[in-house]
């Protein structure tokens, strides 16, 4: 290998790097703003006050107010409570479940497998909305049962990218020898696969954050999520899809937060693949 | 194959009986039924008795098994019972809900290989250059928007302030489809737009392109000639897939623009727990499962028949 051509991929890992740690960093803000957005909101965000009516966008209320004289701003800050912190909740149990899932069917294989692995076909295979609409509206509203609605239809592409790394590091001689030098199943499990395994599984993870996050909007968006006077992004534009003719911001600004939000999770998604996987880059 | 065609349809019989069966059980597990359903939605109240010879009426105060055996021995006989919700046979209403959706299938197909191929071969062949970036960029864009809000923006944009197209569907028209198959289009597109870049990328970066450039043969031969037949495999494969689940509805696209299609009625008959016709849906996408995937692996075979068909001699 040439000089210039080691110069040229340590300036670019040089670079991956830094777009790591900035989208990071917004992440970060992000979730520090869902966090403490009690104590950021400038006004009450469930105080309604009939006279303030539907506002529209001012100095003194950024994004208006809403058919109940809510400020809008304050209800988007609260919202981001709500949506991002179950999201992240939703993708940890997802992530780790189907890990788990994947790990041992790929690891110990047999009948349980391929009957996991079929349920997950078939989970891969309907519209998942659909499915996760059904099991939404057998467990009723709320925010808790969305995300387990969630959880039951999406930890499959988990598992599947779980599966295929674990026999892949099953076969590699060091497992082989782990194995020869008496290691049991746990050991061989946790000392060898998953710190093999983990790079894939986060990216996916991160990359899935975003959708995630639009589907359990989604949810909420058709009543079968946080149900009112609850502030969530995906009701609050379900409720304000009614008024849209005369006051879009009512829809527009919870809108305009779930897609800011996607956007930073999906670039720290692309940042960290992009950083655990240059092969697979962009280009 | 023939033969291989004719296994593979066979599959489907064992799918579609775990498949009826399970969401049976789902719908059983959850406790409601649809006398419950319907009693909430009326805020009438009904004395025990009446209620009990509602459920006795649909066979609804019979164990489980014996419920799902009625049903199945009904829909060998060729009859897929009666929706509890509005009394009329299923099979018709189910088959009435099918041109909506057909037709909003195929119109946002197509949009989306007008938008995603010509700009993914763009942004490849221009890589790294500005167009690539602004391509792509606005496949980023449609990637982070929620399809609910596409859809609440294109009717703010067009139904609202412009008045090209109705707000809601008014019938299955070309223009009431418009907006629901530009938003699933958007959606796609951004998918799939990165998806043809990286393949034909890929394709672009074989010796065989570079020896055609080195013996002179012009680029856009190369690239009609080879480069595109060769990443019809991975395109084909993803439109398959979207066929696929597109046939099976889209809950929220089609619940917002009022388009009557199959989704819908799988919503509406999931809340009212109108097994009967919940299981018509639940056959259909598993019907729908099947094909899909068989037309992949047949379309596989023909575009490159270096790909054997699973388990039979080529």
């Amino acid at each position: 290998m040439s000089e210039v051509t080691v110069r040229k991929q340590k300036v670019r890992k040089n670079h991956t790097k830094k777009r790591l740690i900035f989208f990071g960093l917004l992440a970060l803000a992000l979730l520090l703003v869902a966090v403490f957005a009690g104590r950021l909101v400038p006004y009450d965000p469930y105080e309604q006050n009939l006279s303030l009516s539907k506002l529209p966008p001012s100095r003194e209320h950024l994004m208006g107010t809403d058919l109940y004289g809510r400020d809008m701003f304050s209800r988007v800050l609260i919202g981001a409570q709500t949506s991002i912190l179950y999201t992240l909740v939703l993708v940890l149990i997802i992530s780790v479940g189907g890990t788990v899932i994947g790990v041992l069917c790929g690891y110990f294989g047999g009948k349980a497998d391929s009957i996991m692995m079929r349920i997950s076909d078939i989970c891969l295979a309907f519209p998942g909305l659909v499915f996760a609409l059904a099991v939404a509206a057998l467990l009723g509203g709320g925010m808790s049962n969305a995300v387990i609605a969630l959880a039951v239809i999406s930890w499959p592409k988990y598992s599947r990218v779980a599966r295929s790394q674990t026999l892949a590091v099953k076969t590699e001689p060091y497992a082989a020898a782990a194995r020869m030098a008496g290691g049991n199943a746990w050991q061989i499990i946790t000392r060898h696969i998953l710190p093999n395994i983990l790079g894939p599984i986060l990216v996916t993870a991160v990359l899935d954050i975003g959708t995630m996050m639009m589907e359990l909007a989604g949810l909420s968006f058709l009543g079968l999520g946080a149900l009112p006077p609850t502030a969530e992004w995906g009701n609050m534009m379900s409720t304000g899809r009614s008024m849209l003719q005369t006051h879009p911001w009512l829809v527009i600004s919870p809108g305009i937060a779930i897609f800011i939000t996607v956007v930073i999770f999906n670039l720290l998604g692309d940042a960290v693949r992009d950083y655990l996987d240059p092969r697979n880059s962009s280009r | 194959m023939k033969r291989y065609v004719m296994k593979r349809l066979l599959q489907l019989i064992p799918i579609l009986l775990a498949i009826t069966f399970l969401s049976y059980g789902m719908m059983r597990m959850a406790g409601s039924d649809v006398v419950e359903q319907k009693m909430e939605n009326t805020n009438a109240s009904v004395s025990q008795d009446v209620i009990d010879a509602a459920r006795a009426e649909l066979g609804l105060d019979q164990p489980f098994l014996v419920q799902y055996g009625v049903w199945l021995s009904r829909l060998l006989r060729g009859d897929m019972g009666t929706s509890y919700v509005s009394r009329k046979p299923v099979f018709s209403t189910f088959v009435g809900k099918l041109p909506a959706t057909l037709l909003l299938t195929v119109v946002s197909i197509l949009l989306t290989i007008l938008v995603s191929i010509p700009l993914g071969i763009l942004a490849a062949v221009k890589q790294n250059k500005v167009t690539d970036y602004i391509v792509r960029c606005f496949s980023f864009i449609g990637n982070s928007l929620p399809n609910f809000f596409v859809s609440l923006l294109l009717m703010y944009l067009f139904s609202i302030r412009l008045g090209w197209f109705p707000v809601i569907s008014q019938g299955i028209t070309m223009k009431s489809v418009a907006l629901p198959a530009m938003t699933l289009a958007i959606a796609m597109s951004s998918k799939y737009l990165r998806q043809v870049r990286a393949a034909i990328l890929d394709e672009l970066s074989k010796d065989y392109v570079t020896g055609a450039r080195a013996r002179g043969v012009r680029f856009s031969v190369t690239m009609l000639r080879s480069v595109l037949k060769a990443s019809l495999v991975t395109i084909v494969t993803l439109l398959t897939l979207s066929i696929g689940s597109l046939l099976g509805g889209t809950a929220i696209v089609e619940s917002i623009f009022m388009w009557d299609g199959v989704g819908k009625l799988a919503v509406d008959a999931i809340n009212m727990r109108d097994y009967p016709m919940i299981q018509a849906y639940v056959m259909w996408m598993a019907i729908i499962y099947v094909f899909v995937n068989l037309v992949t692996d047949l379309s596989y075979h023909c575009l490159d028949p270096r790909i054997r068909l699973g388990g039979m001699e080529p």
